[in-house]
């Protein structure tokens, strides 16, 4: 008790000391922890130069060079600073406009697995009995459908289109999530700040926004940073078999495929999406590393 | 007396139990509490006192409606309770709020102090500003010993003694009419407990509250209670006032108890008879016939076995349920 005391006169001293919520102590916690905020600079640089960058390059990602149609290497002054695929199009443009299909699809497709899967997981593990029963019996239901014949029918029905992508691969994703979040949430749900919570007057949305999620987020955090690599190549499966983005549209997953194919006449093809796609899924594991310590007051 | 803020009717809190095998399921009901009445009058402690699996927490528990209640009356300022829907049960809650027995555990670990504290204004009273719950959340930790520079500290950098000011801020600052402390006190140090006793008789005098003070330690609830209710399997044993029961206590389970309480003194420790009751604590599952407590009773006879002992007057505010309570 009194080691406690000792350890704050002064901020004890100054009465009017701000609340402060977990939010803003796990936002500071994590601008403490360099790999994180390092992290945090190579995605943005990432994000930006793949939603400005197609701008400022002289070749567009569907150009074809039709003076050199063929793999030309990295060359200042044809412009192709990376060089160019096997049919002539320019490969840091393609690249480039590569990262925003897969940024979009891994952060939208994993946003809707996020959503979905712990509002139904925490709703499933709190309220338990038949409301549990049904929503946990209609996530086996979902794991039981082959994820290619979902995708076909959903084209079926609505025609392609990017945005079923999203709402394709995301409906799969929240399976796996809610599972996870629902037996956190059991774990939970018989802790006595539960109990406290609701002899306190929570209602139930209450509780489960302010003592159930924050109390899961640890392990969804580190859950979503498997996912997103995840839900990036699933999309390039999804266009490899034509369900996904076309060409000449493209995306990191297609680059790979392609570049993959032509490893041995021109490995930059390969290379370059490849060294994209893996800084940012290594500054997505530093991140979320960093918030789930930051999202934990234990760990200061 | 004026009219009991609280008033108890033979109160039943039966759980199922599954007992079959595996596909022909049983349910067998486990009888935690079973009959239970009492009443609590405005400002009053009231002492629950039992061993382990004697349904003390969970009467706790029924009377704030966080446990479906089997059958029986929890009657709070005139209004019935159980059969009130969740809404009203929730105004309810307003003016009746607990401190729970693990400080650490009932305090939400990523939630600051501040905002453990202030959770149960922010829910009845969404209005408030931010100042003002800030500036009652100021005063009340003040009020109860904390600093109030300790707002923004997580659960887990709290000693136990804090955390249970903590749990006890927050049952109070609603500013309740009753307050059920469910073992406030027995994960403490014993000279934590002593501090933490004494804020919670400082505080219903400031506040008046009531309470229902849940405890297996005689000598806590003999320095807080007004009366005391001992509890066996969840059925009542014996209802008096404290200087009533401890001086003179009629029931040979209270008997039993009180010759369990050690006396610091060693040579008066010795000396002093203690009733040793045989076995163990029965199943709640399948209770004793008659009296519950008769397969312990070291007085027991047929009697016992056959009728149950109805709550018999052995002095004025001292009641008793024992067949042989004159013996």
């Amino acid at each position: 008790m009194s080691e406690i005391n000792m350890a704050v006169p002064d901020q004890a001293i100054s009465d009017a000391v701000e609340g402060r919520s977990l939010w803003q102590d796990a936002w500071r916690r994590l601008m403490r922890n360099k790999a994180a905020v390092a992290s945090l600079v190579v995605l943005g640089l990432i994000a930006l130069v793949s939603v400005f960058g197609p701008y400022a390059l002289a070749w567009s990602y569907d150009q074809i060079d039709w003076d050199h149609v063929e793999a030309v290497p990295p060359s200042w002054a044809l412009k192709h600073y990376l060089g160019t695929d096997s049919v002539g199009r320019d490969l840091l443009a393609r690249t480039l406009f590569g990262g925003r299909v897969s940024l979009t699809v891994g952060l939208l497709a994993t946003s809707v697995a996020l959503l979905i899967g712990v509002t139904v997981g925490a709703i499933a593990g709190y309220l338990g009995g038949k409301v549990d029963q049904v929503l946990m019996r209609f996530v086996d239901l979902m794991y039981s459908v082959p994820l290619t014949f979902f995708v076909i029918i959903l084209m079926v029905l609505f025609g392609r289109n990017f945005i079923l992508m999203f709402l394709a691969i995301g409906s799969v994703e929240w399976l796996t999530m809610a599972r996870i979040v629902r037996g956190q949430t059991l774990t939970l749900k018989h802790r006595e700040f539960m109990e406290a919570a609701r002899a306190s007057g929570g209602s139930t949305a209450g509780i489960l926004l302010r003592h159930v999620v924050p109390n899961v987020l640890g392990v969804v955090i580190v859950y979503v940073t498997l996912t997103i690599p995840q839900v990036i190549l699933l999309e390039s499966f999804l266009s490899f078999l034509g369900l996904g983005v076309q060409e000449p549209m493209t995306s990191w997953g297609v680059l790979i495929n392609e570049g993959a194919a032509e490893l041995e006449i021109t490995p930059r093809t390969l290379i370059v999406p490849a060294v994209f796609m893996t800084a940012t899924l290594f500054c997505l594991n530093f991140l979320g590393d960093g918030l789930r310590d930051a999202l934990d007051p234990k760990d200061r | 007396m004026t009219a009991p803020l609280l008033s108890i009717r033979d109160l039943k809190v039966h759980f199922p139990v599954r007992t079959g095998r595996v596909i022909v399921a049983k349910y067998q009901s486990l009888r935690a509490v079973d009959g239970v009445s009492f009443d609590l009058a405005p400002g009053e402690t009231l002492g629950i006192v039992g061993e382990s699996g004697c349904g003390k927490t969970t009467l706790g528990r029924a009377v704030l409606q966080l446990l479906p209640v089997t059958s029986g009356a929890v009657t709070w300022l005139g209004r019935e309770m159980t059969s009130l829907d969740a809404a009203a049960v929730k105004a309810a809650r307003e003016n009746m709020q607990i401190v729970f027995q693990d400080p650490l555990a009932s305090l939400d670990p990523r939630m600051t102090a501040g905002d453990i504290i202030a959770e149960p204004l922010r829910n009845y009273h969404p209005e408030l500003s931010r100042a003002e719950i800030a500036r009652r959340v100021g005063e009340l930790m003040e009020q109860v010993g904390l600093l109030p520079g300790m707002v923004n500290r997580y659960p887990h950098e709290f000693s136990g003694g804090q955390c249970q000011r903590i749990g006890i801020a927050r049952a109070m600052i609603l500013k309740p009419k009753l307050v059920i402390c469910d073992e406030p006190v027995s994960a403490l140090d014993v000279s934590v407990r002593a501090q933490v006793i004494n804020l919670l008789k400082d505080l219903q005098k400031t506040f008046g509250l009531s309470m229902l003070f849940i405890s297996h330690d005689l000598a806590v609830v003999r320095h807080i209670s007004d009366r005391v209710l001992v509890l066996y399997l969840g059925k009542v044993m014996e209802l008096a006032t404290r200087e009533s029961l401890y001086q003179a206590p009629r029931h040979p389970y209270t008997q039993a108890l009180m010759s369990a309480v050690p006396i610091p003194d060693p040579a008066k420790e010795r000396a002093k008879p203690r009733i040793i009751l045989a076995g163990d604590l029965p199943s709640p599952l399948n209770p004793p016939s008659g009296c519950v407590f008769r397969t312990r009773c070291p007085n027991a006879t047929a009697v016992c076995a056959e009728k149950e002992p109805v709550r018999e007057s052995s002095a004025p505010g001292h009641d008793v349920w024992c067949h042989h309570w004159r013996e």
